[in-house]
């Protein structure tokens, strides 16, 4: 069954096993370097050596790696610049590296056998989290007690407040929840599926030949659903930077 | 009824759901070529939002696939 069990891509083990403490004691710490986080620095490898190898070597008339490297840049500076507006603009170096992280965890989880990051909640809870308390921390150090404002629309009646102040805290502390959820259960559904679909592949194809026959379906599935996959590692990393420079534009512009 | 049971039937049920979630991409697309349609100048423009809108409509399916995914495997 651990060949087509969906769940087994997700098994974190280690590689070079750091316990400290006592376990009898209660106060046990597991410090092992584990396959997640041996993908996590295999991603900000990579992504270091694309950035490095695409600013090297600059020339007027760009290399491939270098229209790659600015292409890339512009994208993520349009991006924040049309939502966050020309003060946004300081987070930049910010909101680069989470998309380039989110966005490399994610295609190089598409490799077979490659261990994904971003399929487990904890990595992009504290990723959600991270963004949250920066937007928390410099929207306080930048406006102080103005910042509040954010929770009170501009123009809305006195009497209608009572119900819309909640409501905005309750979407506001929702944020984080949803960002690291969307994340999360995209990348984590769309493996299953694919794991489940090429599943079907190996158990019909032990029926014989008639199974052969009918393993065909499956297979032309599991690439298609590989396909969509590449598009839902890209767009979810889009999705993740936009959402982020929209919550850091409240953090600079807080008054509605 | 036994406690394993209706965690599947519990689980099925959360999958329903992705019906509303169907619902909501398929009007986002639908709007957005009848928009595109009238106007093909401006639709390159709107592909972001597009993304952005069918994003964040998919993650409330994926919000009820999350519900059945506790249902089986933590509650």
């Amino acid at each position: 069954m651990a060949g087509t069990d969906p769940i087994h891509q997700f098994v974190i083990y280690d590689i070079f096993p750091i316990h400290l403490g006592d376990e009898a004691a209660g106060s046990a710490l597991n410090l092992s370097f584990t396959n997640s986080a041996l993908f996590m620095v295999a991603t900000v490898a990579v992504l270091t050596a694309f950035m490095v190898l695409s600013a090297s070597r600059s020339s007027l008339v760009p290399s491939r790696f270098q229209l790659a490297g600015e292409l890339s840049y512009s994208f993520v500076a349009n991006m924040l610049r049309s939502s966050a507006g020309k003060e946004g603009m300081k987070f930049f170096p910010f909101v680069f590296s989470l998309f380039g992280f989110v966005l490399v965890a994610n295609l190089l989880g598409m490799f077979p056998y490659f261990f994904t990051v971003t399929s487990h909640i904890i990595v992009t809870a504290a990723l959600a989290l991270l963004v949250i308390s920066v937007v928390i921390l410099y929207g306080f150090f930048r406006h102080g007690f103005k910042f509040l404002k954010l929770f009170v629309p501009a123009g809305v009646p006195a009497y209608v407040l009572p119900i819309v102040v909640p409501i905005e805290i309750i979407s506001f502390l929702s944020r984080p929840i949803s960002l690291s959820v969307r994340l999360f259960g995209n990348i984590l559904a769309g493996h299953i599926t694919l794991k489940v679909f090429s599943g079907f592949v190996v158990s019909l194809g032990a029926l014989g030949a008639l199974g052969w026959l009918g393993a065909v379906l499956p297979l032309i599935m599991t690439v298609a659903i590989t396909a969509l996959e590449l598009l839902v590692a890209v767009v979810q990393a889009y999705v993740f930077a936009v959402l982020t420079s929209m919550y850091l534009n409240d953090a600079v512009h807080p008054s509605h | 009824m036994d406690v394993e049971a209706a965690k599947m039937i519990g689980a099925g049920i959360a999958t329903l759901g992705m019906a509303g979630a169907a619902l909501g991409v398929s009007n986002i697309f639908a709007n957005f070529l009848s928009g595109a349609l009238r106007n093909p100048s401006a639709a390159p423009s709107q592909t972001g939002n597009l993304i952005f809108g069918m994003a964040m409509t998919e993650a409330l399916g994926i919000f009820s696939f999350l519900v059945a995914l506790i249902l089986l495997f933590v509650a």
